[in-house]
Protein backbone atom coordinates (compact mmCIF):
# COMPACT_ATOMS: atom_id res chain seq x y z
CA UNK A 1 0.00 0.00 0.00
CA UNK A 2 1.01 3.58 -0.43
CA UNK A 3 1.02 6.25 2.28
CA UNK A 4 2.13 9.88 2.43
CA UNK A 5 5.09 10.11 4.80
CA UNK A 6 6.28 13.63 5.67
CA UNK A 7 4.73 14.83 2.43
CA UNK A 8 6.21 12.15 0.19
CA UNK A 9 4.74 8.96 -1.22
CA UNK A 10 6.04 5.77 0.34
CA UNK A 11 5.20 2.13 -0.26
CA UNK A 12 4.60 0.03 2.79
CA UNK A 13 3.55 -3.52 3.51
CA UNK A 14 -0.25 -3.74 3.85
CA UNK A 15 -1.49 -3.50 7.43
CA UNK A 16 1.83 -2.24 8.80
CA UNK A 17 1.69 -0.70 12.26
CA UNK A 18 3.05 2.69 13.26
CA UNK A 19 5.69 0.88 15.34
CA UNK A 20 6.79 -1.12 12.29
CA UNK A 21 7.09 2.05 10.21
CA UNK A 22 9.14 3.73 12.95
CA UNK A 23 11.40 0.69 13.14
CA UNK A 24 11.77 0.54 9.35
CA UNK A 25 12.99 4.14 9.45
CA UNK A 26 15.54 3.38 12.18
CA UNK A 27 13.77 5.71 14.59
CA UNK A 28 12.83 3.29 17.35
CA UNK A 29 13.66 4.81 20.72
CA UNK A 30 14.35 8.24 19.20
CA UNK A 31 12.56 11.32 20.49
CA UNK A 32 9.92 11.71 17.81
CA UNK A 33 6.19 12.33 17.61
CA UNK A 34 3.84 10.72 15.12
CA UNK A 35 0.65 12.08 13.62
CA UNK A 36 -1.64 10.14 11.27
CA UNK A 37 -4.24 12.11 9.32
CA UNK A 38 -3.68 15.08 11.61
CA UNK A 39 -4.35 13.09 14.78
CA UNK A 40 -1.56 12.40 17.29
CA UNK A 41 -0.73 8.73 17.72
CA UNK A 42 0.64 8.44 21.27
CA UNK A 43 3.80 6.39 21.69
CA UNK A 44 1.90 3.96 23.92
CA UNK A 45 -0.28 2.83 20.99
CA UNK A 46 2.30 2.70 18.16
CA UNK A 47 2.24 -1.11 18.30
CA UNK A 48 -1.48 -1.53 17.94
CA UNK A 49 -2.14 1.32 15.47
CA UNK A 50 -2.42 -0.06 11.92
CA UNK A 51 -1.84 2.16 8.94
CA UNK A 52 -4.16 2.18 5.92
CA UNK A 53 -3.61 3.09 2.29
CA UNK A 54 -3.44 6.85 1.66
CA UNK A 55 -2.82 7.65 5.33
CA UNK A 56 -0.97 10.92 5.78
CA UNK A 57 1.78 10.30 8.32
CA UNK A 58 3.95 12.98 9.87
CA UNK A 59 7.01 12.18 11.97
CA UNK A 60 8.60 15.16 13.71
CA UNK A 61 11.42 15.89 16.10
CA UNK A 62 12.99 18.81 17.96
CA UNK A 63 15.38 21.11 16.10
CA UNK A 64 17.12 24.38 16.90
CA UNK A 65 14.88 27.41 16.76
CA UNK A 66 14.04 30.63 18.56
CA UNK B 1 28.38 43.58 52.95
CA UNK B 2 26.39 41.49 50.57
CA UNK B 3 26.50 41.67 46.80
CA UNK B 4 23.25 39.84 46.40
CA UNK B 5 19.81 40.92 47.45
CA UNK B 6 16.71 38.83 47.61
CA UNK B 7 14.58 38.57 44.47
CA UNK B 8 11.50 36.47 43.88
CA UNK B 9 11.86 33.80 41.21
CA UNK B 10 10.22 34.21 37.82
CA UNK B 11 6.91 32.35 38.09
CA UNK B 12 5.27 31.03 34.95
CA UNK B 13 2.24 28.76 35.19
CA UNK B 14 3.27 27.37 38.57
CA UNK B 15 6.89 26.83 37.57
CA UNK B 16 9.69 28.84 39.19
CA UNK B 17 12.94 30.00 37.62
CA UNK B 18 15.88 31.83 39.18
CA UNK B 19 17.14 32.93 35.75
CA UNK B 20 15.12 35.51 33.84
CA UNK B 21 16.88 34.87 30.55
CA UNK B 22 15.18 32.45 28.17
CA UNK B 23 17.04 31.38 25.05
CA UNK B 24 16.46 29.86 21.65
CA UNK B 25 18.46 27.06 20.06
CA UNK B 26 18.58 28.17 16.42
CA UNK B 27 21.39 29.50 14.21
CA UNK B 28 24.35 28.00 16.10
CA UNK B 29 27.30 26.57 14.21
CA UNK B 30 26.81 23.09 15.61
CA UNK B 31 25.37 21.16 18.54
CA UNK B 32 28.48 21.66 20.68
CA UNK B 33 28.27 25.42 20.37
CA UNK B 34 24.52 25.28 21.06
CA UNK B 35 25.08 23.36 24.30
CA UNK B 36 27.99 25.52 25.46
CA UNK B 37 26.24 28.82 24.79
CA UNK B 38 23.08 27.69 26.52
CA UNK B 39 25.04 26.56 29.56
CA UNK B 40 26.93 29.88 29.66
CA UNK B 41 23.68 31.85 29.50
CA UNK B 42 22.60 30.37 32.83
CA UNK B 43 19.12 29.89 31.40
CA UNK B 44 16.63 27.41 32.73
CA UNK B 45 14.15 27.67 29.85
CA UNK B 46 15.11 26.72 26.32
CA UNK B 47 12.90 27.05 23.27
CA UNK B 48 13.10 24.88 20.17
CA UNK B 49 11.22 24.23 16.94
CA UNK B 50 9.34 21.14 15.76
CA UNK B 51 10.05 19.92 12.23
CA UNK B 52 9.66 16.88 10.05
CA UNK B 53 12.33 14.29 10.77
CA UNK B 54 14.74 13.92 7.87
CA UNK B 55 14.15 10.34 6.90
CA UNK B 56 17.08 8.31 5.79
CA UNK B 57 19.40 10.62 7.73
CA UNK B 58 21.99 9.04 9.95
CA UNK B 59 19.94 7.90 12.91
CA UNK B 60 22.93 8.38 15.21
CA UNK B 61 23.27 12.10 14.33
CA UNK B 62 23.31 14.42 17.33
CA UNK B 63 19.85 15.33 18.48
CA UNK B 64 19.08 18.75 19.94
CA UNK B 65 17.58 17.13 23.03
CA UNK B 66 20.96 15.48 23.69
CA UNK B 67 22.62 18.89 24.25
CA UNK B 68 19.61 20.44 26.00
CA UNK B 69 18.30 17.49 27.98
CA UNK B 70 14.77 17.79 29.38
CA UNK B 71 16.11 16.62 32.75
CA UNK B 72 18.23 19.76 33.01
CA UNK B 73 16.19 22.44 31.25
CA UNK B 74 12.54 23.35 31.02
CA UNK B 75 11.85 22.88 27.35
CA UNK B 76 9.64 25.35 25.57
CA UNK B 77 8.55 24.05 22.17
CA UNK B 78 7.56 26.87 19.84
CA UNK B 79 5.35 27.21 16.80
CA UNK B 80 7.87 29.19 14.74
CA UNK B 81 7.04 28.99 11.07
CA UNK B 82 3.28 28.63 11.62
CA UNK B 83 1.07 31.08 9.75
CA UNK B 84 -2.34 29.79 10.84
CA UNK B 85 -3.92 28.99 14.19
CA UNK B 86 -4.58 25.47 12.93
CA UNK B 87 -0.91 24.77 12.16
CA UNK B 88 0.17 26.24 15.49
CA UNK B 89 -2.27 24.05 17.42
CA UNK B 90 -1.15 20.95 15.49
CA UNK B 91 2.48 21.78 16.22
CA UNK B 92 1.81 22.18 19.94
CA UNK B 93 0.03 18.84 20.10
CA UNK B 94 2.98 17.18 18.35
CA UNK B 95 5.34 18.85 20.80
CA UNK B 96 3.32 17.61 23.76
CA UNK B 97 3.59 14.07 22.42
CA UNK B 98 7.29 14.57 21.74
CA UNK B 99 7.87 15.60 25.36
CA UNK B 100 5.62 12.99 26.98
CA UNK B 101 2.80 15.29 27.98
CA UNK B 102 4.77 18.46 28.83
CA UNK B 103 2.23 21.23 28.26
CA UNK B 104 4.21 24.51 28.34
CA UNK B 105 4.51 26.04 24.87
CA UNK B 106 5.57 29.22 23.16
CA UNK B 107 2.84 30.21 20.73
CA UNK B 108 3.77 32.33 17.76
CA UNK B 109 1.66 32.72 14.65
CA UNK B 110 3.31 34.80 12.00
CA UNK B 111 1.80 37.16 9.48
CA UNK B 112 4.26 37.01 6.61
CA UNK B 113 7.76 35.82 5.91
CA UNK B 114 9.40 39.18 5.29
CA UNK B 115 8.51 40.77 8.63
CA UNK B 116 7.73 37.64 10.69
CA UNK B 117 5.35 40.02 12.44
CA UNK B 118 2.75 38.25 14.57
CA UNK B 119 -0.70 37.72 13.10
CA UNK B 120 -2.67 38.65 16.19
CA UNK B 121 -6.02 37.41 14.85
CA UNK B 122 -4.65 33.90 14.34
CA UNK B 123 -2.65 34.14 17.58
CA UNK B 124 -5.77 34.91 19.62
CA UNK B 125 -7.65 32.01 18.00
CA UNK B 126 -4.80 29.57 18.60
CA UNK B 127 -4.35 30.71 22.21
CA UNK B 128 -7.99 30.03 22.98
CA UNK B 129 -7.93 26.53 21.46
CA UNK B 130 -4.67 25.62 23.19
CA UNK B 131 -5.77 26.85 26.60
CA UNK B 132 -9.02 24.87 26.29
CA UNK B 133 -6.89 21.85 25.42
CA UNK B 134 -4.88 22.17 28.64
CA UNK B 135 -1.74 23.93 27.39
CA UNK B 136 0.15 26.60 29.34
CA UNK B 137 0.66 29.21 26.67
CA UNK B 138 3.49 31.76 26.65
CA UNK B 139 2.52 33.94 23.73
CA UNK B 140 4.61 35.95 21.30
CA UNK B 141 2.74 39.05 20.22
CA UNK B 142 3.05 42.60 18.96
CA UNK B 143 3.70 45.44 21.41
CA UNK B 144 0.02 46.42 21.29
CA UNK B 145 -1.23 46.75 24.90
CA UNK B 146 -4.83 45.95 23.95
CA UNK B 147 -3.86 42.69 22.26
CA UNK B 148 -1.64 41.83 25.24
CA UNK B 149 -4.60 42.38 27.55
CA UNK B 150 -6.85 40.15 25.44
CA UNK B 151 -4.25 37.37 25.43
CA UNK B 152 -4.02 37.56 29.19
CA UNK B 153 -7.84 37.54 29.47
CA UNK B 154 -7.93 34.33 27.41
CA UNK B 155 -5.63 32.73 29.98
CA UNK B 156 -2.12 32.95 28.52
CA UNK B 157 0.43 32.37 31.30
CA UNK B 158 2.94 34.91 29.94
CA UNK B 159 2.73 37.69 27.39
CA UNK B 160 5.80 38.18 25.21
CA UNK B 161 5.75 41.33 23.08
CA UNK B 162 8.42 41.90 20.47
CA UNK B 163 11.09 44.53 21.04
CA UNK B 164 11.52 44.73 17.27
CA UNK B 165 11.34 42.27 14.37
CA UNK B 166 12.56 38.70 14.95
CA UNK B 167 16.27 38.39 14.22
CA UNK B 168 16.63 42.12 13.44
CA UNK B 169 18.71 43.11 16.47
CA UNK B 170 17.00 46.53 16.49
CA UNK B 171 16.39 46.46 20.23
CA UNK B 172 13.26 47.83 21.85
CA UNK B 173 11.62 50.13 19.33
CA UNK B 174 8.75 51.23 21.53
CA UNK B 175 9.69 51.13 25.21
CA UNK B 176 6.55 53.12 26.09
CA UNK B 177 4.31 50.34 24.79
CA UNK B 178 6.32 47.72 26.64
CA UNK B 179 5.87 49.74 29.82
CA UNK B 180 2.11 50.05 29.21
CA UNK B 181 1.88 46.29 28.78
CA UNK B 182 3.84 45.69 31.98
CA UNK B 183 1.76 48.15 34.01
CA UNK B 184 -1.54 46.49 33.19
CA UNK B 185 -0.43 42.84 33.22
CA UNK B 186 -0.84 40.42 36.08
CA UNK B 187 1.03 37.62 34.26
CA UNK B 188 4.76 37.79 33.46
CA UNK B 189 5.76 40.03 30.55
CA UNK B 190 8.89 39.05 28.60
CA UNK B 191 10.42 40.84 25.66
CA UNK B 192 10.77 38.23 22.94
CA UNK B 193 12.53 39.17 19.71
CA UNK B 194 14.61 42.09 18.61
CA UNK B 195 17.25 42.19 21.34
CA UNK B 196 20.68 42.64 19.75
CA UNK B 197 22.92 44.05 22.47
CA UNK B 198 23.45 43.38 26.16
CA UNK B 199 22.41 46.98 26.90
CA UNK B 200 19.05 46.28 25.25
CA UNK B 201 18.50 43.19 27.37
CA UNK B 202 19.28 45.30 30.44
CA UNK B 203 16.90 47.99 29.16
CA UNK B 204 14.06 45.46 28.91
CA UNK B 205 14.62 44.46 32.51
CA UNK B 206 14.95 48.08 33.68
CA UNK B 207 11.56 48.77 32.11
CA UNK B 208 10.20 46.15 34.49
CA UNK B 209 9.96 43.12 32.23
CA UNK B 210 9.89 39.82 34.08
CA UNK B 211 12.29 38.26 31.62
CA UNK B 212 13.83 38.34 28.16
CA UNK B 213 13.84 35.70 25.44
CA UNK B 214 16.53 35.85 22.78
CA UNK B 215 18.27 33.70 20.20
CA UNK B 216 20.10 35.60 17.44
CA UNK B 217 21.75 38.08 19.81
CA UNK B 218 23.72 35.18 21.22
CA UNK B 219 23.93 32.79 18.27
CA UNK B 220 25.01 35.48 15.78
CA UNK B 221 27.55 37.17 18.05
CA UNK B 222 31.17 36.78 16.94
CA UNK B 223 31.74 34.69 20.06
CA UNK B 224 28.38 33.20 21.01
CA UNK B 225 29.48 31.48 24.23
CA UNK B 226 31.04 34.69 25.50
CA UNK B 227 27.96 36.71 24.52
CA UNK B 228 25.76 34.22 26.34
CA UNK B 229 27.61 35.09 29.56
CA UNK B 230 27.30 38.81 28.79
CA UNK B 231 23.55 38.46 28.32
CA UNK B 232 23.23 36.56 31.56
CA UNK B 233 24.87 39.41 33.43
CA UNK B 234 22.97 42.09 31.49
CA UNK B 235 19.63 40.55 32.43
CA UNK B 236 20.74 40.26 36.06
CA UNK B 237 22.02 43.87 36.09
CA UNK B 238 18.83 45.17 34.50
CA UNK B 239 16.70 43.29 36.98
CA UNK B 240 18.71 44.53 39.96
CA UNK B 241 18.58 48.09 38.62
CA UNK B 242 14.81 47.85 38.21
CA UNK B 243 14.39 46.61 41.78
CA UNK B 244 16.81 49.25 43.14
CA UNK B 245 14.89 52.03 41.39
CA UNK B 246 16.72 54.55 39.25
CA UNK B 247 17.34 58.16 40.34
CA UNK B 248 14.88 60.77 39.15
CA UNK B 249 15.74 62.73 36.01
CA UNK B 250 16.46 66.44 36.63
CA UNK B 251 16.29 69.46 34.37
CA UNK B 252 19.70 70.78 35.38
CA UNK B 253 22.95 69.71 36.98
CA UNK B 254 23.24 68.85 40.65
CA UNK B 255 26.73 68.64 42.12
CA UNK B 256 27.68 65.43 43.83
CA UNK B 257 30.27 67.17 46.05
CA UNK B 258 29.16 69.55 48.83
CA UNK B 259 29.37 73.27 48.18
CA UNK B 260 30.40 74.03 51.79
CA UNK B 261 34.11 74.11 52.66
CA UNK B 262 35.45 74.99 49.24
CA UNK B 263 38.89 76.70 49.52
CA UNK B 264 37.74 79.71 47.52
CA UNK B 265 34.55 80.28 49.55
Amino acid sequence: MQIQLNGEARTLEADASVAQLVELLGLTGRRIAVEVNEEIVPRSVHDETRLAADDRVEIVHAIGGG
Amino acid sequence: MTDFFQDAPLRVAGREFASRLLVGTGKYRDMDETGEAIAASGTEVVTFAVRRTNLGQDAAAANLLDVVPPERYTLLPNTAGCYTAQDAVRTCRLARELLDGHNLVKLEVLGDDTTLYPNVVETLAAAETLINDGFDVMVYTSDDPIVARELERLGCCAVMPLGSLIGSGHGIQNPHNIRLIIEQASVPVLVDAGIGAASEAAQAMELGCDGVLMNSAIAHARQPVRMAGAMRRAVEAGREAFLAGRMPRRGGAEASSPLAGRINA
